[in-house]
């Protein structure tokens, strides 16, 4: 039971981060119908930032923070404005493998500029863990959950309850319509690519502890949230949280009690079967498409 | 120029338009049956490995080029061909069985993938393919009785009605020319034939495929199953090319290049399989000339347009110790893509098709004639 409990904890904390890559893709896609492959690798790029400025420049944790935070949204609408901007509107192979190139970019640039070694940040929450009766659970991946908890929250209110929140959500009903009815519908796209961005740093920075920085880490663990935003249903923001959290738990519980090897196919396996049952998704809304 | 009037349906299916074609395609084959003799082995090798990638380049078109679905999983069935082969050698099966038998169970487990993505589309069936192609991957390095694991599997030389055809020779060039072109006339065919037909049809618009009466169903499932079969022939083919095989050689990462190889060489085009594959192929070899011979060109250029000695020789170190940087393959590969969607989407073949346009309306040409055209309503969410 207790291993249980353990192993739910971690998975969870684990799953938060799938979640919050997750939240990225679903945030762009929502407001621009793009599928960011890069996402991952701009969590990659929000860690490497954070490791310059706080581990090779000394600056304090939340400071460091900040910084990567702020330079990644920089960044999100530069990618935005050279990679994408031009070619929205077209089909979305061609978007996919815009940003699939993109990802190869940033990594290969990432190993050069960094090197392709393992990379760890100090974070306040490094060395202390909770303990519950003879429940271990380290800070940070207590962190994590709390971070992602945060992070939605304030996601939800913007959308929901801001001007420029329910400009992104028109012009992601329809772009054209959005733009008719005066929304600036371009630096719209540019301000969801900064906070898409700024959310993978986030995911990036909180992950450092957990497993280390290094050039291909986007890549792996953005092809673990592209299962948990599929299974949320794609351009869910729960969804994709709750996805994310069912990924790492159904990975971590697979590494767990099934035998080597399952760990790293379970969660694609799980993502087959519910594309196969419920192809929109768990909170994905269906609609039928009129002629 | 030559102007072509169509009279009737047959003018606009025929496999050479006009005399023109036979001509010209004679004289690459005869160049292709030429070339072992002439280049050197190095060449040799990369030119067998065009014939591979531009037959799977011509799968992959089937399928994401003409029946518009997506696949990330190409080198699982790659993968899958090469591991037939190699298991069904141990057992001394003759190479033109296992071959078949290779495509056909390739083909088989293609359309088994192909009936669950049915119902998905777009980004969902990228997503199950990329899902399908690790779950192969991991299957081939935990299935140690079948596939050795990770240790990976030693393939014997081919042999031919029995006679040795080793990796390098001439004749297993001529064997994968031989494959590729049967594809290509054999896709062509397929392309003129009432499931080629289907096949565009869905591509272009699924609804209107169906009323028009196209089982669409059965067509991708189809689709899916030939694509997966001359994978599975070109799997083969890479087996025997490498000789030795692995699980970590089927990555998403090769799956990634053979939407390279059709990205860049036009989704519409069998031409542009082909040119998409030379250019994956020749690019390692580019990179080696940059990282071996260009800087001292540089030098020298550099020396004769009045540079000092000591520049030209800082500016060789600085380019060389560029290009041997790691990851240069992949900042490279990065760019490119993106560049080509950016302002070439027609690929290497559309670009051709441009030029021979120009030339050919000589004082007329406008630029608009291939102007994509951009759709902000249509949502894929709402398809």
């Amino acid at each position: 039971m207790l291993d249980f409990v353990q192993q739910l904890v971690s998975g969870v904390a684990l799953g938060c981060v799938y979640g919050l890559i997750a939240l990225g893709f679903v945030l762009v896609y929502k407001a621009t119908e793009v599928v960011n492959f890069a996402q991952g690798d701009l969590m990659m790029l929000g860690g490497f930032f954070a490791f310059t400025f706080i581990g090779m420049m000394g600056l304090n944790y939340w400071l460091g923070f900040a910084g990567a935070v702020a330079a990644m949204a920089l960044f999100g609408m530069l990618a935005e404005r050279v990679v994408v901007r031009p070619i929205l509107g077209y089909p979305q192979f061609s978007i996919i493998m815009a940003t699939i190139g993109l990802g190869y970019f940033l990594r290969s640039v990432a190993g050069m500029i960094w090197g392709t070694d393992d990379f760890k940040i100090d974070t306040p929450f490094s060395q202390g863990v909770l303990r519950i009766g003879s429940l271990v659970l380290a800070y940070d991946k207590l962190s994590v959950i709390a971070a992602t908890i945060i992070l939605c929250t304030l996601l939800y209110l913007f959308f929901n309850k801001t001007t420029l929140g329910t400009a992104m959500r028109a012009s992601s009903e329809n772009m054209l319509a959005a733009y008719y009815m005066g929304i600036p519908v371009k630096r719209v796209v540019s301000i969801v690519w900064a906070i898409s961005a700024a959310v993978a740093t986030c995911a990036g920075v909180l992950l450092a502890p957990i497993t280390f920085i290094h050039s291909n880490v986007g890549l792996v663990l953005g092809l673990k949230a592209f299962p948990a935003a599929v299974l949320g249903g794609f351009g869910s923001i729960p969804g994709a949280v709750v996805g994310g959290v069912l990924i790492g738990v159904i990975e971590s519980m697979a590494g767990f009690y099934l035998p080597e090897g399952w760990k790293d196919v379970a969660p694609y396996i799980v993502l087959l079967a519910v594309l196969l049952l419920k192809p929109e998704g768990l909170f994905g809304l269906h609609v039928r498409k009129k002629v | 120029m030559r102007f072509l009037f169509k009279t009737d349906y047959e003018d606009d299916i025929r496999l050479f338009p006009h005399s023109g074609y036979v001509v010209s395609y004679g004289l690459l084959i005869a160049v292709l049956l030429i070339a072992p003799y002439v280049l050197s082995s190095y060449l040799m090798s990369q030119l067998v490995f065009v014939c591979i990638y531009a037959t799977v380049g011509v799968a992959l078109l089937i399928l994401t080029g003409f029946t518009g679905q997506a696949s990330l999983g190409h080198a699982a069935f790659l993968a899958i061909g090469a591991y037939t082969a190699a298991y069904l050698q141990k057992y001394n099966v003759p190479f033109p069985v296992y071959f078949l038998a290779a495509g056909l169970l390739t083909g088989l487990i293609g359309a088994l993938v192909g009936f669950p993505a049915l119902r998905l589309q777009g980004i969902y069936l990228v997503i199950a393919t990329i899902s399908f192609a690790f779950i192969v991957e991991e299957i081939l390095a935990r299935w140690e009785s079948v596939t050795n694991g990770n240790e990976g599997m030693r393939i014997k030389t081919l042999s031919l009605l029995g006679v040795a055809v080793p990796r390098d020779s001439p004749t297993f060039y001529f064997l994968c020319l031989a494959v590729l072109v049967l594809t290509i006339v054999g896709t062509l065919n397929l392309l003129r034939s009432p499931t080629g037909r289907a096949f565009v049809a869905i591509r272009d618009s699924e609804t209107a495929a169906r009323s028009m009466g196209v089982n669409v169903a059965l067509y991708k499932v189809k689709s899916f199953a030939i694509s997966a079969a001359i994978t599975g022939f070109a799997g083969v083919l890479f087996a025997h090319k490498l000789s030795f095989i692995s699980p970590e050689m089927f990555t998403l990462q090769l799956s990634i290049e053979f939407i390279i190889v059709i990205l860049i060489g036009g989704t519409f085009s069998l031409h542009g399989a082909v040119l998409g594959a030379i250019f994956i192929v020749m690019l390692d070899p580019f990179l080696t000339y940059l990282k071996d011979d260009m800087p001292g060109i540089i030098a020298g250029v550099a020396a004769t347009l009045g540079a000092g000695t000591e520049t030209a020789g800082n500016i060789q170190s600085k380019v060389a110790a560029f290009a041997s940087l790691n990851g240069l393959k992949g900042a490279i590969y990065g760019i490119i893509i993106v560049l080509f969607v950016l302002f070439e989407p027609l690929g290497l073949y559309g670009r051709w098709l441009k030029i021979k346009l120009f030339f050919q309306l000589f004082p007329l040409y406008k630029r608009a004639t291939f102007k994509r055209q951009k759709i902000y309503v249509k949502s894929e969410r709402n398809r």
